[in-house]
């Protein structure tokens, strides 16, 4: 009898749980799909704006959300699957390579007035030059986290990753295309496209670090450094912000000779069937008020004039890491879409090195 | 044919998300980009010769390590009386509701410099480095397929009857010939299993060399892992080639099993 009743517990929680899924958001206005990267979207928490939530009780367009890891994720999801999404938001490199290969919408900048509000830098970009396709989501550089209890001077080149006195202590990129390109800038390659002969010497730099590293590591970085486990290593600059605040003996150096600018870029994908409501969720994103609470959450710089002039702190406009000036961002690079072969031999040289 | 007929479902299962997902395996890495027949993604995967035999041993001494600390466990358990019994079991089962990345991440917290391990060693005088190494992913393997060792030795050990036991006190046999002669033989199949359990998913885990290992300890399942982000045939070579690993320690330790029953 006992397991009987807990049989039909069970089946009563799960068909709940499913009816809720299915029929709890049933708007008139249609709804839109939204595939962006994990933890990319000031989501309530520390008291910052539930964006999405905002949006849908705005505009009453129920948003289906769901994220992806890599950027390679993502193109696999639109080429191989057959899914429908409304607003992706890839990197630079990949939103070349969609548009290539004819795989996203044209944009109806009029639906996106606030559009107006993006930096001109942030306009014209170099994988959309006519501004076609694109209305930029975020950006930042990379620069390098260091522990200044373990560091004695602040670093002023990506070389202080292959400094031997931190042997054991360094942390390095755990993702070929980020760890290639700070080889290759002290190979002096140009990063942004590559040859299989510029891989190769950036691989060799790379093998010469090995023995130096204590790890490679992605989201890791965060734990190791908060906790004083490492001493050095590269990241994005919104997340060394984050880690400065939680760890008071961590600092950032950009590295003198420039470093890589990223951007992300909203988009509509053909697979899209909610074009409208896409633009508007777009529009919706860079309304200067939103911005800066999605800004306030992610603290990767945001490309809203509007939202830097008026809803910014001081001090967190002078933050040379979050907005570098003028003069340094000219100084650093952007990825463009490589071939698939070479990307693919780059990716296949990096796990050789890990593997050794 | 009636017999058959509660088994479809399980059948569908297996077709669907066994079967036709090792068929696709096979075919891309027989085949290049284009669709062509090609062995290059064999020749590419024997690259990784060295990071092959480095996680089977990995494996293995983690299987070892388990069987070593599992057989006297459990049959401790089954001389436990009814209730302590499930009480141990439960104790051993409630960290694997947990996820198992928590989990590891738990070790790390654990092992890390400064954390509770180095400094209760650093009052003792002992200082060292816990984490960023090989037995620090022993440990965390160790850790993680324990209980796939504990339960399967338990499960057998407990339904052998101890009137054997006693008969062969009666017979007088001592301790050791008792352990040698009944207990061994009988809990065979749980040892089987339990290896197996251990054994096939530690060979091809990823995630915890990366959690607990510094940068030479990477094991096969994080290569398949990073390869598959670019080159699916060479992933899916290495993959098989494990796979057929796996299936010829699989085949031996079965022949292991069969003979000690029949002895």
């Amino acid at each position: 009898m006992k397991k009987l009743i807990s049989i039909i517990l069970i089946a009563i929680i799960s068909a709940s749980i499913t009816a809720c899924l299915s029929g709890c958001g049933n708007s008139t206005e249609g709804e839109v799909n939204v595939y962006n990267w994990g933890e990319y979207i000031a989501n309530g928490e520390d008291g910052i704006m539930d964006v999405i939530d905002e949006f849908e009780k705005q505009t009453n367009i129920k948003v289906n959300y769901t994220t992806y890891e890599t950027n390679e994720e993502l193109y696999n999801m639109l080429k191989n699957s057959n899914v429908s999404y409304d607003v992706i938001i890839p990197s630079e490199y990949m939103i070349s390579k969609l548009i290539n290969e004819n795989m996203l919408l044209e944009l109806d900048y009029d639906n996106i007035p606030n559009y107006k509000y993006i930096m001109e830098r942030f306009k014209k970009l170099d994988c959309d030059p006519e501004s076609r396709y694109t209305v930029c989501y975020s950006w930042g550089v990379t620069a390098m986290v260091y522990d200044k209890t373990k560091v004695k001077s602040k670093p002023t080149s990506w070389d202080a990753l292959w400094n031997k006195d931190l042997s054991g202590q360094i942390l390095m990129f755990n993702n070929s295309r980020d760890a290639m390109a700070i080889s290759m800038q002290l190979c002096n390659i140009n990063p942004s496209n590559c040859t299989k002969d510029d891989i190769d010497k950036a691989a060799a730099k790379l093998s010469e670090q090995k023995p130096l590293l204590k790890k490679y590591v992605m989201d890791q970085v965060f734990t190791e450094m908060e906790n004083s486990q490492a001493a050095i290593a590269p990241y994005y600059a919104g997340d060394i912000v984050t880690m400065m605040e939680n760890n008071k003996n961590l600092d950032f150096a950009m590295p003198e000779d420039g470093a890589n600018l990223f951007y992300d870029a909203m988009c509509i994908p053909k697979c899209s069937k909610n074009k409208e409501n896409a633009e508007k969720f777009i529009n919706f994103m860079q309304d200067p008020k939103i911005a800066a609470e999605n800004f306030k959450y992610l603290y990767y710089a945001t490309p809203n004039s509007e939202t830097y002039d008026k809803y910014l702190d001081e001090d967190i406009k002078n933050n040379e890491l979050i907005f570098p000036s003028d003069e340094y961002l000219d100084k650093c690079y952007v990825f463009t879409n490589v071939p698939d072969d070479v990307y693919s031999y780059m990716q296949e040289q990096f796990v050789k090195i890990q593997a050794d | 044919m009636k017999s058959r007929k509660p088994s479809i479902p399980y059948i569908i299962w297996m077709v669907i998300f066994t079967m036709i997902p090792i068929v696709m395996i096979g075919y891309t890495a027989f085949t290049d980009k284009n669709g062509n027949f090609s062995l290059v993604s064999f020749s590419k995967a024997f690259q990784y010769t060295d990071v092959f035999l480095k996680s089977l041993w990995i494996a293995l001494l983690s299987t070892a390590i388990c069987l070593f600390i599992s057989y006297p466990f459990a049959y401790m358990i089954t001389r436990m009386k009814a209730s302590s019994q499930n009480t141990v079991i439960m104790l051993m089962m409630i960290p694997m509701w947990m996820n198992f990345l928590l989990r590891i991440y738990a070790w790390v917290t654990l092992l890390q410099n400064n954390g509770p391990i180095d400094m209760a060693l650093s009052l003792l005088g002992i200082n060292g480095t816990y984490i960023g190494n090989f037995s620090a992913v022993v440990l965390g393997m160790v850790y993680e397929y324990l209980p796939f060792m504990v339960l399967p030795i338990y499960t057998v050990m407990s339904k052998i009857d101890p009137g054997l036991i006693e008969a062969a006190q009666d017979l007088g046999s001592n301790n050791y010939s008792i352990f040698k002669n009944v207990l061994l033989p009988l809990s065979v199949p749980g040892i089987i299993s339990g290896i197996t359990m251990v054994f096939v998913p530690s060979a091809s885990t990823f995630l915890v060399a990366q959690y607990l290992g510094g940068p030479n300890d990477i094991m096969i399942g994080d290569i398949i892992d990073k390869i598959f982000w670019t080159d699916q045939n060479t992933g899916s070579a290495i993959s098989l080639i494990l796979m057929i690993l796996i299936f010829i320690f699989l085949i031996i330790m079965n022949l292991f099993g069969d003979e000690e029953a029949i002895a």
